[in-house]
């Protein structure tokens, strides 16, 4: 098992690719992989992609890690598909876009899909951009639709948070509608070549300088085309230095606004560092991490407990015939544990 | 036990690969989604792919079974440059290697030969591929 990871520190792809399969899977032996690589993580750069579907993600993905390959850095992908409620399966087609980066392995792109059954499609994509960190890979990009909790957690493991918008995209009801306004830290209308681009961007302006109760009259500087700097104007010495989110007109499929969306990522990157934000983020997501594996484990623990009484049906039945009340049981399996703990926590 | 339960029924990964210069797509989108509805994961290449597209996509994917749909009649020259390439990066003993399209009987066994697993032709049906990827899938 630890060849595995010593094959990935060395750099051997099909180690990496076996790793995230493992982590996938919840294999065994996953979580030792995990905790091993731990220590070789941070160095990374996490960018998160999100928007509705057919935004143009998988392709603006494409153009940015090819950019990012002529800088001479080093790429890794995570594209996360929806999968079928039904047979489970999942057609993952997000790889056809990537035509920049054929046959480049320095590019390492990973199809994910949100498997319903596992639960948890936020650990595995955290413990996925730890593998490839480890990996020692640049730039990490996370892409995902950008539809629901599941997905807003999943970005909220980037350091950056990128969210596409295509043109005519109903009217400004639907952005507040989607909740995509908070998690943006740079907001791209890609397609910016199609009728009714300017008005997108026109409503997104708008909406983002309502955002976060601030005040919309005297607000300078915010939101400029392209991604420019003066959108990190600061808003006075004694205040703590805000972050307007820009807004970037792309045309993915031409490489056009590409240069100005990296340069946008990059200034976040700066702030992030210039006011100690990019420290508290990484902190934050590890209090969060680490609350919810104690909340999967425990769950599991007790699921097993549960299986162990002769499962939850016995307990609904007693519910359903007034012998008993849900507290009760919950009292019932609980107490033994409960036991347990002080007893160590006392010894 | 839940681990040994979700071991068993570990999600099978696939890779539906168009290689080479050839256009005709529509069965390998057929194949795709069947074995979607079959409760795989699909990967699916995309078109006029080059051999080191498909191997890197097989190998980053850590894909179980690769599948090659050639209709153009190239498989003897695009099938073991995918097959060296798999080879060089680790990635061929434990996976599961088709060919689909058209093979003629004295091109099948070289390319067996060469280490694919099975070739379908026209008239294999779907419930013949999803039961030969279910006994065959590799152990991991």
């Amino acid at each position: 098992m630890s060849d595995l990871v010593d094959d990935l520190l060395a750099g051997k792809h099909s180690a990496l690719a076996r790793v995230i399969t493992k982590i996938e899977n919840r294999s065994p032996g996953y979580r030792e992989i995990v905790s091993d690589l731990h220590e070789h993580t941070g160095s990374a750069d996490v960018i998160g992609v999100t928007g509705s579907p057919g935004a143009g993600k998988s392709t603006l993905v494409d153009k940015v890690a090819a950019t990012y390959r002529d800088r001479g850095l080093t790429v890794g992908v995570i594209a996360i598909d929806p999968s079928s409620p039904f047979s489970g399966g999942a057609v993952l087609g997000d790889r056809i876009r990537m035509a920049s980066n054929a046959g480049d392995m320095d590019v390492f792109f990973r199809s994910m899909s949100a498997r319903g059954s596992l639960g948890g499609l936020s650990t595995a994509t955290t413990d996925a951009v730890t593998a490839l960190d480890a990996f020692g890979k640049d730039k990490i990009i996370v892409e995902t639709v950008g539809a629901g909790q599941n997905e807003v957690d999943i970005v909220r493991t980037a350091d950056t948070v990128a969210v596409l918008v295509p043109p005519g995209s109903g009217d400004d009801v639907q952005m507040l509608k989607a909740g995509i306004l908070e998690i943006g830290d740079v907001f791209v209308v890609n397609k910016a070549d199609l009728d009714g681009a300017d008005r997108t961007v026109q409503q997104l302006r708008e909406m983002l300088q309502g955002r976060d109760g601030r005040p919309e009259t005297g607000h300078h500087g915010a939101t400029e085309l392209g991604g420019d700097a003066t959108a990190l104007e600061a808003n006075g010495d004694d205040e703590p230095e805000t972050w307007d989110p820009p807004i970037v007109e792309t045309v993915a499929n031409r490489s056009e606004g590409v240069g100005a969306f990296i340069d946008a990522l990059a200034n976040h990157g700066d702030y992030l560092d210039r006011t100690g934000r990019r420290v508290r983020q990484t902190r934050e997501r590890y209090a969060s991490e680490i609350r919810t594996l104690l909340r999967e484990d425990a769950n599991e623990l007790l699921a097993d407990e549960l299986a162990r009484r002769g499962g939850i049906e016995r307990y609904v039945d007693d519910v359903v015939e007034r012998h008993t009340d849900p507290y009760t049981v919950v009292d019932e399996v609980l107490e033994p544990l409960r036991e347990c703990v002080a007893e160590r926590r006392d010894g | 036990m839940s681990v040994e339960q979700e071991q068993a029924e570990r999600t099978i990964r696939c890779l539906v690969a168009k290689v080479g210069l050839d256009g005709h797509d529509r069965g390998a989108h057929v194949i795709a989604r069947a074995l979607r509805d079959a409760g795989f994961e699909v990967i699916y290449s995309g078109l006029h792919r080059a051999p080191e597209e498909v191997v890197q996509a097989a190998v980053q994917e850590d894909v179980d079974v690769v599948g090659i749909s050639i209709l153009s009649g190239a498989h003897n020259t695009l099938v073991p440059k995918i097959l060296d390439g798999l080879k060089e990066y680790d990635a061929f003993d434990d996976r599961l290697i088709l060919v689909g399209g058209i093979v003629p009987d004295d091109d099948k066994d070289e390319l067996r030969n060469l280490g694919v697993d099975e070739i379908f032709g026209p008239g294999a049906s779907m419930e013949e591929m999803i039961d030969f990827i279910h006994d065959n899938a590799p152990e991991r």
